[in-house]
């Protein structure tokens, strides 16, 4: 949005860079943080003083606030909105101009479940309308049931650019949970027979590149007690996981050990830049 | 027989979508500025306190003035300046209020939505500043001539008051409104450079009231030097009008010649500007700052 300086690089948008558009809010809608409003003015005033920037009519003002439902809160001081309604205020300002780009930045933040359904419905909706819309979230769940295609990127590196379900099919194909009293002695022998094992913090085994069946059969020639033995495909913040495990920025200190996926070598340096 | 054969499984596109020809411009930017003046609570009350400060201080000094003339001398009350000294507290309101109008806008992250809006930045300083700069010109013009026709229609015999014709008299009150509306820009121009309320304040009330004393405490010559670029002295300058003197009516000479005698220092002299070269230099000082502003403005992020 041309707000930031890039370090390196550029942006542009319908082949133009952003500080060149002739009706920025036009041609690019966004929702950057929610709540960048002056707490004494009113979502009505607000939209209308970024309408007029662009010479978009009065009566659009009006449309979006009936759009994502603030037509009865419109006068009010935008203070006194929750979180949610700010939210709702922030993507009326992004729908204003009609524009054919929009981005969305973390969408859903503060909202109750049936605003993360409206916003859902909502970026879904844009898209049918033809529009190109970009959402940017730490929600892999949610991504997974709102987007088509995913970019991932981590340390201000593309990683990933590909439809979602390319995406968790592409992953390491999920991998294993299993649960024992003799956990060590059997990861010892998984880890023999070819397979990547991390351990949960509860003590469970994830282990990948060896399926369920050949699990059971070497715990029963090892005469070990298996308590769980479940099987998961990836999902999509699985697959994220695996993409970005060598650049997350700041890392939990209980984050899962899952550190031996081949595509991905752990970096225990410092990073920088963190997933996106 | 119809065509009806188009299939629907594409959607209806929108894009690109229709733009109207040319390009935002200074006037749409203008009137986003004007919306979002009169649309918080706290910039218009910050101008009805302008205007109730400004004359109201004007309007008790001279009360003050006229009750108490029968027993105190005034060899040198000036009419003029005394209904104008409150213009002395109202330029530091609406110096605030200059600040403020920019400074929220980062202090509440509007400028993110401002500027994603109407990415030519400059553009935007310059409708902002060119839309406080007419309605604050309209307020301290009110605030100007209000407090002196109050105070002169207070001042009834035996005090001596001045009219428009006085001689200086249209110019100090015009010069009082434009002083402290370039107080304003100053204060504008302040909040563009420093972004913060507090430190942008700090700065105004810094050159404004904390640098003369300063200066006063050097020696002489540089005093001599310094004290004239002051925009305390420089609005000294403007309000005041050298021939303001109660007792001008007694000096009328024997054919109706008004010799103009200086009883009272109101001003003038070797170390000071005259009034309009002072504004001028104000005004400059206002430029550089807005210019200095504007490039911080394209170079900072936002």
């Amino acid at each position: 949005m041309g707000l930031d300086a890039p370090d390196a690089g550029t942006a542009t948008v319908n082949g133009r860079p952003f500080r060149d558009l002739d009706w920025p809010l036009r041609e690019v809608g966004a929702l950057l943080e929610a709540k960048a409003i002056h707490p004494g003015r009113s979502a009505r005033n607000h939209l209308l003083m970024l309408a007029q920037t662009n010479r978009i009519p009065v009566a659009r003002v009006d449309e979006v606030l009936d759009r994502v439902g603030l037509s009865d809160v419109a006068g009010q001081r935008a203070g006194k909105f929750s979180l949610g309604m700010g939210q709702r205020l922030g993507i009326a300002a992004a729908l204003l101009g009609d524009p054919g780009v929009l981005l969305f930045d973390e969408p859903v933040n503060g909202l109750d479940p049936d605003g993360i359904r409206w916003v859902r419905n909502l970026l879904r909706g844009l898209a049918r309308e033809g529009r190109t819309v970009f959402v940017s979230s730490h929600l892999m769940s949610e991504m997974a049931l709102t987007a088509d295609d995913v970019v991932v990127i981590g340390r201000g590196r593309l990683i990933a650019e590909r439809p979602v379900g390319e995406l968790t099919a592409a992953s390491a194909g999920g991998y294993v949970t299993v649960r024992s009293p003799a956990a060590a002695q059997l990861r010892t022998a998984l880890e023999g027979a070819g397979a990547s094992v991390g351990v949960e913090p509860d003590g469970a085994l994830s282990v990948r590149d060896i399926l369920a069946p050949a699990i059971g059969d070497l715990a029963t020639r090892l005469g070990v007690t298996l308590h769980e033995l479940a099987p998961h495909t990836a999902s999509l913040e699985e697959a994220f996981m695996a993409l970005t495990d060598d650049s997350i920025e700041y890392r939990g200190e209980n984050a899962p050990d899952t550190t031996s996926n081949p595509t991905t070598p752990t970096d225990a340096t410092p990073n920088n830049g963190g997933p996106r | 027989m119809t065509t009806a054969t188009t299939t629907t499984t594409e959607p209806d596109r929108l894009v690109p979508a229709r733009l109207p020809p040319g390009r935002y411009s200074l006037v749409d930017l203008a009137r986003s500025e004007w919306t979002k003046l009169r649309s918080v609570r706290s910039t218009l009350w910050s101008f009805v306190i302008v205007v109730v400060l400004g004359v109201g201080v004007g309007v008790l000094a001279t009360a003050e003035t006229r009750a108490h003339w029968a027993t105190s001398g005034h060899g040198g009350f000036q009419p003029i300046r005394t209904s104008l000294i409150g213009i002395d507290i109202a330029q530091l309101v609406i110096g605030v209020l200059g600040v403020l109008v920019m400074t929220g806008e980062y202090g509440t992250g509007t400028i993110r939505a401002t500027f994603s809006a109407a990415p030519r930045r400059p553009l935007v300083l310059v409708a902002k500043t060119g839309v406080f700069a007419v309605v604050a010109v309209v307020i301290s013009e009110v605030v100007a001539f209000l407090s002196f026709f109050l105070g002169q229609a207070m001042l009834t015999a035996p005090a001596t008051h001045a009219t428009l014709s006085t001689p200086g008299a249209l110019r100090a009150v015009v010069g009082s409104g434009l002083y402290i509306c370039v107080i304003g820009l100053l204060g504008l121009g302040l909040g563009v450079v420093v972004r913060h309320t507090a430190g942008a304040i700090g700065a105004l009330v810094g050159v404004l009231l904390i640098l003369p004393i300063v200066v006063s405490a050097l020696p002489s010559s540089i005093v001599n030097a310094v004290q004239r670029y002051e925009p305390l002295q420089i609005g000294k300058m403007m309000i005041t009008v050298p021939t303001d003197t109660g007792v001008r009516a007694i000096l009328r000479g024997p054919h109706g010649v008004v010799r103009h005698v200086v009883l009272h220092g109101g001003g003038g002299g070797t170390f000071t500007f005259s009034p309009w070269v002072g504004f001028g230099i104000l005004c400059g000082y206002v430029v550089v700052l807005l210019v200095v502003g504007g490039v911080l403005l394209v170079r900072r992020d936002a």
